[in-house]
């Protein structure tokens, strides 16, 4: 075991992890940051992923060692400071992003990831963007409107199927 | 826990990692991006007792432009391969390659010398490596030695490294870019996931719209990606077109011997690598024809 200590959300954290210890366990077992969920530990689903210096990685094929001293963002850190839904949370609820809500961490930070290098995406930019992350619930649709909704764009043409 | 237990290192240069690999050896997996040697380590498919872990090297991380070859570290990560103004320059095949890897979350971490030395039969980097006749430049405490991709490449997952080596960097030949196409077609049943089969192509034109030059790859139809070396000599018969597109993806077809697997027989992969290599024939040709015109 050894100390691994990283900015989450803001603010520092560290906690005690095996070598073979995964981020996304470290997050949910040792810092209790239960929002990354974990589908398949196998880097297909894209439930786990967060930001890790910005980037979107998925959390269940790194280690937490990779993570020492990095700055890392949770699904737990989206919201704003008055603890309201940010801009892509509360799409998400307007457009009916979700069904039983177990992508959704994944889907959110991945749309963040999006939304930072690409403010305006197409609909097929959104859909190609979003192809490592699964949902079972069949909830595309509205994920992509919600998506395309919280980049400020007119989503009335996306039929909601 | 999905990993077995093992031991931790992160070196801070090149010489501590080959100094790791030297006290270690078969004992000790290299990790670079993670996004194949992740899976296996949750799958418990590798069970290594210290994991060399490459990302604070960041000397290893470059896109390096020469006259005549682009020099690539080998933890460069796929994103950087697809967007980097001298690929796309240079290697449109490759970055078009490392675009079409996973998704975006693994093209963020996955690594060229990692997904060379994996070296999954159907993987793109490996197959644009043979087919532009890359090297592949490897680093042990005794020293470095260069190979060629097709050479280094071995078998299924099986290359030429010995266990205190690693690979430090891949040199790409800069092909010339008059007249020049290129095309990479594959076929995956789910997006993201790795292709069934998968062509790549490049050639040159004569100023006469005749073929100078031409390389083609192929890969999921052998244990490692190959290049179709006596199919490549420029036809002199006058401007190549889309009935000798066809003609020769038939050729190749005939020539390979997939695997016969249950779902996946035998000749669904060479009506596969026909119809892909038609297609990346056509892409190239029409990229040759139209940039110079």
């Amino acid at each position: 075991m050894s100390k691994i200590s990283m900015t989450v959300n803001g603010k520092p954290a560290s906690g005690e992890a095996e070598g073979r210890t995964l981020l996304v366990e470290f997050l949910r077992g040792e810092l209790g940051l239960t929002g990354t969920h974990v589908g398949c530990d196998t880097s297909q689903c894209g439930a786990c992923v967060v930001h890790v210096n910005g980037e979107a990685v998925k959390a269940c094929t790194m280690f937490a060692g990779e993570a020492d001293g990095a700055e890392v963002t949770t699904i737990e850190g989206m919201a704003n400071p008055d603890g309201s839904l940010n801009a892509i949370q509360q799409a998400f609820q307007d457009h009916h992003g979700l069904q039983c809500g177990f992508c959704t961490p994944g889907m959110v930070m991945s749309a963040a990831a999006l939304l930072k290098d690409n403010p305006k995406p197409s609909e097929a930019e959104v859909r190609d963007y979003l192809e490592g992350n699964i949902c079972r619930c069949t909830g595309y649709h509205n994920i992509v409107k919600a998506i395309m909704a919280a980049s400020g764009q007119d989503v009335t043409a996306i039929a909601a199927e | 826990m999905k990993p077995v237990a093992f031991d931790y290192q992160r070196p801070a240069s090149v010489e501590d990692a080959v100094a790791l690999l030297q006290a270690h050896g078969r004992s000790a997996k290299l990790l670079s991006g993670g996004q194949s040697l992740g899976p296996m380590l949750n799958m418990r498919l590798v069970r290594p007792e210290v994991v060399i872990d490459l990302n604070d090297l960041l000397e290893l991380d470059y896109v390096r432009e020469a006259a005549d070859v682009i020099e690539i570290g080998a933890l460069t990560r796929h994103h950087r391969l697809a967007t980097a103004p001298e690929i796309l320059r240079a290697l449109p095949l490759l970055a078009y390659a490392a675009a079409t890897i996973g998704h975006f979350a693994i093209r963020q971490r996955g690594t060229i010398g990692g997904s060379l030395v994996h070296a999954d039969p159907a993987a793109q980097l490996p197959l644009v490596a043979v087919t532009l006749a890359a090297e592949i430049v490897l680093r042990s405490a005794a020293g470095t030695r260069s190979i060629p991709a097709a050479d280094f490449l071995q078998n299924v997952m099986t290359v030429d490294l010995n266990e205190d080596e690693m690979v430090v960097a891949i040199r790409f030949p800069k092909p010339s870019a008059a007249k020049a196409g290129w095309g990479m077609r594959l076929f995956s049943r789910r997006r993201g996931d790795f292709a069934i089969v998968s062509a790549a192509v490049w050639l040159r034109r004569n100023p006469d719209g005749r073929l100078a030059d031409m390389r083609l790859g192929l890969g999921g139809v052998a244990p490692v990606p190959f290049r179709l070396h006596d199919l490549e000599d420029p036809d002199d018969e006058g401007a190549p077109g889309e009935s000798w597109a066809s003609d020769l993806a038939g050729q190749a077809a005939q020539r390979v011997e997939p695997e016969d697997a249950p779902g996946l027989p035998a000749v669904y992969r060479r009506e596969l690598a026909c119809n892909l290599l038609r297609g990346a024939l056509t892409d190239a040709l029409s990229l040759a024809g139209e940039r110079h015109g």
